[in-house]
């Protein structure tokens, strides 16, 4: 992975003396909140219900074990001895006073972390597909452009005050794992017919109040021309965006009043003009960066000790069975480890916790952490060999909940619980579906099915691309809960579809248990997952089961 | 026809530590939203917000916020500012642990 250099370190430490400043200037009253408000969001640093909340990059959600020790060690140092893992593969801490961040900054920047542009309205973090650079089904390993355009993001002149946040995301995979069609910008990396690689560019997706699916701008940007691109489109975006009524400012919508065409035509005047701008050099820093993403020595071992343990411990074999998934090299295994606990708090994990996953993946794993947007860690590069051996200290350390991609592996954002914006909770609805689901002993039989909950419209749970998504929302001063049913984030995408009237937060677990209980009913098998069988039989008998009443005065 | 005015309270966040603090009647900031002065009067609101919002080395983010008498003094109308008496629900952390100060 990335390693910083001289110019990299040098340019953090001054930023963190900035801004230490900044916070200095703030406590001795010479800058007011609204003048400092802008300057803290640049660096991370929110106001939520409760107290300061820091926001901690995770580029392209990899990170080494050191780094995440350092998390651990910022936990303990300075929070209250957890972290939460979010939807946009970043950290953040719930705790941390005013007056500690610049300490914090100072001691994330030494293993080069930091928290830059993770707020504002600029660039932030681009997203990748937690399974890169392992995935058997992967064209390229996404992440060194993903650090080629961090680099260029970073304190991008012309990019620091845009109409609105923007969010790239990027898969080297077919198989969507990183929701691009879901973002500001979706780059998927394809080969041409000669062969060359490149990607599919899409613009103009989002969630939030008027969620949309990106469309494509380009169907191949062969790779070299890539940042100019991305420069003609963000330039094109920063002109043409609405600055006047901030639910019109993201892309999405620029995209949509104007039309596609309209701005795929300005992008590529700019883009003629961009690209002759681009000597070449970015082409260069990409070689020296890609160089540092050359996969690791994978070793060829018997995997006897994988398949005594698979033969032989039932609860090894369950969390195997849904926890692991196919490496692009024989004999090796990706690992998702669940921060879905049944009852615990989507995406927290302890220091104790990031302790031992850093341990593990510098044993058993190359060095190497990722942190998926559906908030678990992954450790990439296992060998089965090694199985056995990592479940057990997972299971000491209550991290080997064998549910990835079942219903109790939920998204939730924070919710009203932390979030200032929020509108109603989100991390007890997600507590309570997955303790109930699991005393039913329904997962299994349920199977494969994504919920994501967000605790307002601004969709940080991903809820319109959750098979079953929920929205919570304050109705007259109580809480609320909208379900809405056939979204997916994946490379087959959809908006899902709002199924009634919202229900009380009390209500919203037996509204998903009679769900659940007429998709086992209605399915054609057990092998037809809950997406597929709403696909196949529309949306009418799901509507039936959740509002009971409304279909018997119907009949 | 204008809107009959709700009891206020005048709420924010401590500047350092980020904790919900609650204006008082004899202008004191106070963790305990029980201390809080109920405000009747809209034209009195105004001007204790105003009170609020000039101490800007002090408190961040202060806003006007529903509540109504008990029988220890004011208390929350709204969830949203129920929450901010007590803290998140999934971890015993916020007010709920600390009943510091």
């Amino acid at each position: 992975m990335y390693n910083y250099n001289d110019f990299d370190r040098a340019f953090l430490a001054e930023r963190n003396a900035q801004f230490r400043a900044q916070v200095e200037r703030r406590i001795d009253g010479s800058l007011t909140e609204e003048e400092f408000r802008p300057l803290r969001l640049m660096n991370g640093v929110y106001l939520q219900l409760h107290a300061y909340m820091l926001r901690v990059c995770i580029p392209y959600g990899t990170l080494n074990p050191d780094q995440m020790r350092r998390l651990a060690h910022v936990a303990e140092t300075w929070d209250k001895g957890y972290g939460h893992f979010t939807t946009r593969q970043n950290i953040q801490f719930n705790w941390p006073k005013l007056k500690d961040i610049p300490d914090i900054l100072d001691s994330l920047g030494e293993v080069g972390i930091h928290a830059i542009q993770t707020s504002g309205n600029t660039i932030r973090n681009t997203t990748a597909d937690h399974f890169a650079g392992a995935a058997a089904d992967e064209i390229e390993d996404p992440r060194p452009v993903a650090e080629l355009i961090r680099q260029w993001s970073t304190d991008h002149p012309e990019f620091q005050f845009l109409p609105r946040k923007f969010k790239i995301a990027i898969t080297g995979s077919p198989n969507d794992r990183a929701v691009t069609r879901a973002h500001d910008i979706g780059l998927r990396m394809i080969r041409n017919a000669r062969g060359e690689p490149g990607f599919e560019v899409l613009v103009g997706g989002g969630l939030g109040r008027t969620p949309m699916l990106g469309a494509v701008i380009r169907d191949f940007l062969p790779k070299a021309d890539l940042l100019p691109y991305l420069e003609a489109i963000v330039s094109t975006y920063n002109v043409m965006g609405r600055r006047d009524n901030k639910y019109k400012a993201r892309i999405k919508i620029t995209v949509f009043e104007n039309g596609i065409d309209t701005f795929k035509a300005a992008v590529e005047d700019r883009f003629a003009e961009t690209r002759a701008q681009f000597s070449g050099v970015d082409q260069q820093i990409l070689q020296g960066i890609e160089a540092q993403f050359a996969p690791p020595a994978f070793r060829n071992a018997p995997v006897d000790a994988y398949d005594t343990a698979y033969a032989a411990d039932p609860v090894f074999r369950a969390w195997a069975d849904t926890n692991l998934h196919p490496h692009r090299v024989e004999g090796y295994a990706i690992v998702t480890v669940s921060l879905k606990a049944h009852g615990a708090t989507p995406g927290d994990a302890s220091a104790e916790q990031m302790r031992l996953l850093a341990d593990l993946a510098e044993r058993h794993g190359h060095g190497e952490l990722r942190i998926s947007h559906e908030q678990n860690v992954i450790l990439p590069h296992v060998h089965r060999a090694d199985l056995p051996q990592i479940h057990a200290e997972l299971q000491a350390a209550g991290l080997a909940t064998a549910n990835v991609g079942l219903v109790s592996d939920i998204i939730a954002c924070p919710g009203m619980d932390y979030c200032a914006l929020a509108t109603a909770r989100s991390i007890p609805v997600a507590q309570e579906i997955a303790t109930h689901f699991d005393a039913l002993g329904l997962e299994q039989e349920i199977g494969r099915l994504k919920i994501k909950i967000s605790g307002c419209i601004n969709a940080c749970g991903h809820h319109h691309v959750g098979h079953i998504g929920i929205l919570g929302l304050d109705r007259a001063g109580v809480e609320n809960y909208q379900i809405t049913l056939g979204g997916d984030g994946t490379e087959t995408a959809a908006i899902g579809e709002r199924a009634g009237p919202g229900f009380a937060y009390d209500q919203v677990v037996p509204a998903i248990e009679r769900l659940l209980r007429a998709y086992l009913a209605e399915r054609a098998g057990p092998e037809e997952a809950f997406i597929d069988a709403y696909r196949r039989l529309g949306p009418a008998p799901f509507k039936a089961a959740l509002y009971p009443e409304e279909a018997r005065d119907a009949a | 026809m204008s809107r009959r005015f709700t009891p206020k309270v005048v709420t924010a966040n401590d500047l350092l530590e980020g904790d919900v603090i609650y204006l008082t009647a004899d202008d004191r900031w106070s963790r305990h939203h029980h201390e809080a002065e109920l405000i009747e009067d809209e034209a009195h609101a105004q001007l204790r917000l105003l009170f609020a919002e000039s101490q800007r080395d002090r408190v961040v983010g202060a806003y006007l916020a529903d509540a109504k008498a008990g029988p220890r003094g004011p208390e929350p109308t709204h969830f949203r500012e129920a929450f901010r008496t007590r803290g998140p629900s999934n971890y015993p952390h916020g007010k709920q642990e600390a009943q510091h100060v």
